[in-house]
């Protein structure tokens, strides 16, 4: 089965929120206008990245993240060039040059950096390879998605790209009950909290923004944000009256089951074909 | 005689027409038009009434199937089309994820129209670009209580499926 497609139908924020929920793992290729990206998942968390025409060699992020310095970095590209990153990364380590620590943490903001570019694109054919990994010679990092996900959509400047994205602010909002999801690791703004202390079933988005005090752009962009990050989802505002036209008054019979009675003949007939 | 309805509703170019003909004991009365906009170089005709299938119960029960038309600017026939149902069916093109918005909007749009029982159908997973069912929840961001159903709406077998899981979705919620 498929997952590709192209970037101005589905965003890179749309297809880290499906990552991210299926807990993928595998590879996303996407091929822009100027140059291609190669981005992998294990279970729904990032875990590498690389742009075409970028070097993405251990020495040369370490050098950019300020690890190591010019003298260095030069040394290290004339007399290592042919070592893997595991196997640099291991001898720095054991020289004393740098720590993990600053490893791990200079890959996950070189490739945190990398998707942050990959925001910016708004055309590029994606495919999606399952079970794809990393070269061998790469050294995996572990990052979570729903800090980059809201990142990406505070950025979401396009009031049409919103409207056509939440088109209906009389709707509500609740908690999911995803397992693992914690609040508290995600890196919210002060404003963000505000919105998220309002969300209940019976306060619909536009009563959120009112008491909030944001514009409707304002609290599209921050809903849209939780919303990809899966931390919420739309629900109908919880009414007393309903004016709607029900499912009894649909069907045909006076006793709920005389109209049992009759889905149950629909059943079989269907069933017959 | 009594008469129910059910709604066929989705995206342009879903499959609607084609599920309700795969299963209709009537040749489906369409009111099908030459497309005259970019969307002719996804098919030629599209439906800007309503297509029309039915299917006899017995003597006293008549179970009718409408499929909505698909583009936009006749979105005025939705909510006609929609009064009296029992329950409606979402088509989504797995193959096309620029559908997928417009496929939640007129999700959104129908559930206004009456809180009735539905389904989706995750039509075409019989092509290679299909998207994987999972996904296309995600993408749709459908809850985890709606049913979601892979689909080729060409197949009679599938068809019925799932017309048998709206009823069953039906049943539960009159119970």
């Amino acid at each position: 089965m498929a997952l590709k497609g192209n970037l101005k139908d589905f965003s890179i924020t749309q297809l880290l929120n499906l990552v991210n929920l299926a807990k993928k793992t595998g590879t996303l290729i996407i091929k822009g206008s100027k140059n291609s990206a190669r981005v992998t998942f294990r279970e729904g968390k990032l875990v590498f990245a690389e742009l075409s025409g970028q070097r993405s060699d251990i020495g040369t992020i370490l050098y950019k993240n300020k690890i190591i310095s010019t003298a260095q970095f030069n040394t290290l590209d004339k007399r290592a060039s042919n070592m893997s990153d595991k196997e640099l990364g291991l001898l720095l380590i054991n020289s004393g040059y740098v720590t993990q620590q600053e490893i791990i943490s200079s890959l996950q903001t070189q490739f945190i950096g990398i998707i942050q570019q990959l925001f910016n694109w708004a055309d590029g054919l994606f495919h999606f390879i399952s079970g794809a990994d990393i070269p061998d010679d790469k050294i995996p990092v572990r990052v979570n998605l729903e800090n980059i996900i809201m990142e990406s959509s505070r950025r979401i400047q396009e009031l049409e790209n919103l409207k056509d994205e939440l088109p209906d602010l009389n709707l509500s909002l609740k908690f999911t009950d995803r397992p693992g999801v914690n609040l508290k690791n995600i890196n919210l703004s002060a404003v963000e909290w505000r919105v998220v202390s309002f969300i209940n079933p019976k306060n619909s988005i536009k009563q959120i923004g009112k008491a909030t005090k944001l514009s409707d752009i304002e609290i599209r962009r921050i809903v849209y944000g939780l919303l990809q990050a899966g931390l919420i989802e739309l629900v109908r505002l919880e009414t007393k009256e309903r004016t709607l036209p029900r499912l009894d008054q649909a069907l045909p019979g006076k006793t709920k089951e005389e109209q049992k009675n009759l889905v149950n003949r629909l059943i079989t007939r269907i069933r017959s074909i | 005689m009594q008469t129910v309805k059910m709604v066929v509703t989705g995206a342009f170019n879903s499959g609607k027409t084609k599920f309700v003909q795969t299963v209709s004991e009537i040749d489906v009365v369409n009111t099908e038009r030459k497309v005259t906009s970019v969307e002719e170089k996804i098919k030629a005709q599209t439906t800007v009434a309503m297509d029309f299938g039915r299917i006899t119960v017995d003597n006293e029960l008549v179970l009718y199937l409408f499929g909505t038309p698909g583009q936009k600017r006749f979105d005025f026939m939705w909510e006609i089309l929609s009064e009296g149902m029992l329950g409606f069916i979402i088509m989504v093109d797995s193959t096309r994820p620029e559908t997928f918005r417009e496929t939640r909007t007129i999700l959104e749009t129908f559930r206004a129209y009456a809180p009735t029982p539905f389904v989706v159908a995750a039509n075409k997973q019989d092509l290679e670009d299909a998207w994987e069912v999972d996904d296309i929840r995600i993408a749709l961001r459908l809850d985890p209580n709606i049913k979601i159903i892979s689909c080729s709406s060409i197949d009679k077998r599938d068809v019925k499926e799932v017309l048998l899981q709206l009823l069953n979705t039906i049943l539960i919620e009159l119970s």
